[in-house]
């Protein structure tokens, strides 16, 4: 058995974006991560899905189940993310239309099989990797929206001392009473609706096995992003999701922020 | 308008499914005969406070409630009462909080309350907006840019204009909310605007756009919208009509259905006559769970009638529940 890994890169939604993902697994193989994680919501938003799993297999990340993924292998009607606003499923039609035509039967079949959650154990800390929540695939976990009460129960209830989550786009990350750590690692997918281009995603250095607590880092990437928007004019998808691509500023799937993230935005 | 859409196969429990509408669920083909669901607490997420009680300066006439300032069969949660629970709360993990009434700006202590209650989450105040004055709103205004969490504020207005709103809220209501939402935005707030269908539903989209419209002429360039079901109980009843006897959830209509979007599955609501199952339901003695946290945390029959329109549209109450409509 391969002893566990003391530095991993974890990467939350791909959203078909093949270039974020090349540069994301080539930064954190620079970095030395010794492992790489997909928290899932593989496709969606961006060109070309099926340009993502070859990346994924070549390069041995270790993939779970999110919503989008979920949905796109069984075939249901929606991608699960739980929006309520009108515009925003709007969007979110569209791009899971665009997702579900371009993704190969052979892919769907292999997302059928990525498990719903990744659990490591680390010189005893018990590490929880999964989509949305522990307990739901398609929870958001927003940072000024979630109480550390609720976290610490999470952990507990899920029996880990560090849970890491995507689904929301944002990254965030928040110690919790007895040592424990939540992150939400954001996505590759798009920028996290801060003005930048770069995307993002999270080291976990769980340093000597001597050392107590793991430290979790926040890595900027930048690609591409204009060949991103180029292929997604090509594709004829939304030039609202073209503009998030170039400007950083979300311009669809907002309505479900809370009022602090909402408020960093432009929209 | 695309070639090959996918195929619809039935919801699973890996994740919270779409809403269900009425045009795809029919209740009355499932009966109303037998005895009506329970519901289980998954977890409290969600605690409420029904701060003011049922004592609110308006009479709007859909209110289910029946909230009026003449109306104190439920009165204030005082301070050292909502610290107690906040307290409680905790060992519960409790995810959000919300303040309701009545019209919780006529609580003195508001301010204090939203302060206390931040240091542990988030919280929102479902308000009417036309009691904002600068003494109470400048307090909570500093603790909310001060916090980690998220403080929001519902405003309730029924129609984007006085001759929709007001035949519903009462005379001047409209300009006071707006004036109230004007406030609240210079005061760094983005206040989701709530406003139950009042009208019909085939006029969503109009009705939308024109509240789009007269929230951006008061410099709320991408306003928050959340529009609710009106419930036919409390006044209302009155106004519309009641439910009819097959507007029931039954044990059938339960099958396949995610509990998790019915408010009683994640929420309670402290009262100063106890916890109750949802803030819909506290005139209903049946509603009331106990006296803590561990009475109130035992299932819930969905024997009410309110509980069919929860039921249809999930979670309503919530911030980002509601009525969304297809517009693609």
């Amino acid at each position: 058995m391969s002893p566990e890994p003391r530095r991993i890169a974890v990467f939350g939604g791909v959203y078909s974006n093949h270039l974020a993902l090349a540069a994301a697994i080539e930064d954190a193989t620079a970095r030395g991560a010794e492992a790489l994680y997909c928290l899932g919501d593989l496709g969606a938003f961006g060109p070309h899905p099926d340009r993502v799993f070859p990346l994924l297999v070549d390069q041995e990340v270790r993939v779970l189940r999110g919503n989008y993924d979920d949905s796109i292998a069984r075939g249901l009607e929606d991608c699960q993310c739980g929006y309520t606003d009108p515009r925003d499923n709007h969007f979110a039609r569209l791009s899971y239309r665009y997702t579900f035509r371009n993704t190969h039967e052979r892919w769907r079949r292999w997302m059928a099989r990525l498990p719903g959650e990744i659990r490591l154990d680390v010189d005893g800390a018990r590490v929880l990797m999964c989509h949305g929540s522990p307990r739901r695939m398609n929870e958001f976990l927003w940072e000024s929206a979630t109480s550390t009460q609720f976290l610490t129960w999470l952990a507990r209830e899920h029996e880990a001392d560090i849970v890491l989550a995507t689904h929301t786009g944002i990254p965030w990350q928040r110690s919790l009473p007895g040592g424990g750590l939540f992150a939400n690692v954001g996505v590759l997918g798009r920028p996290a609706n801060d003005g930048r281009t770069e995307v993002w995603y999270a080291l976990l250095d769980f340093g000597d096995a001597t050392e107590a607590p793991a430290v979790l880092e926040f890595v900027p990437v930048s690609y591409d992003h204009e060949r991103l928007a180029g292929e997604m004019r090509a594709e004829e998808l939304p030039e609202e999701f073209v503009e998030t691509i170039l400007t950083g500023w979300w311009t669809t799937c907002i309505e479900v922020l809370p009022a602090r993230e909402r408020a960093l935005g432009r929209f | 308008m695309h070639g090959s859409a996918p195929p619809i196969e039935p919801r699973q429990d890996s994740a919270r499914p779409r809403r269900i509408h009425s045009s795809q669920s029919s209740a009355n083909d499932a009966g109303s005969a037998g005895a009506a669901p329970l519901v289980r607490l998954d977890h409290l997420d969600t605690l409420w406070f029904q701060v003011t009680g049922t004592i609110c300066n308006l009479r709007c006439v859909h209110c289910f409630i029946s909230c009026a300032p003449d109306n104190d069969s439920f009165g204030f949660l005082s301070l050292a009462e909502v610290e107690d629970w906040l307290r409680r709360s905790e060992k519960w993990g409790v995810k959000e909080y919300y303040f309701t009434g009545g019209e919780p700006f006529m609580h003195p202590d508001l301010a204090a309350m939203l302060e206390r209650t931040l240091e542990r989450g988030p919280a929102s105040v479902l308000t009417n907006g036309t009691l904002l004055p600068a003494r109470a709103l400048k307090p909570i205004a500093r603790t909310a840019r001060a916090a980690s969490y998220s403080l929001e504020m519902r405003v309730s207005l029924d129609g984007p204009s006085p001759e929709t709103n007001d035949p519903i809220r009462g005379e001047g209501t409209f300009d006071r909310a707006m004036d109230g939402v004007r406030k609240l935005l210079a005061e760094g707030f983005l206040p989701i605007i709530t406003a139950t269908q009042v009208w019909e539903p085939e006029r969503d989209e109009e009705v939308r756009q024109a509240f789009v419209a007269r929230l951006r002429s008061l410099g709320y360039e991408n306003p928050r919208l959340k529009i609710l079901p009106s419930l036919r109980i409390g006044r209302e009843a009155a106004r519309i009509r009641p439910y009819t006897d097959e507007e029931r959830v039954t044990e059938a209509m339960m099958e396949g259905y995610e509990e998790n979007q019915l408010l009683c599955a994640s929420s309670r609501v402290v009262t100063n006559r106890g916890i109750y199952a949802c803030p819909i339901l506290i005139e209903k003695p049946a509603a009331r769970m106990g006296s803590t946290l561990e009475e109130a945390s035992r299932p819930v029959r969905l024997d009410e009638s309110a509980c069919y329109t929860c039921w249809l549209h999930g979670a309503i109450c919530s911030n980002y529940g509601g009525i969304g409509q297809d517009v693609s």
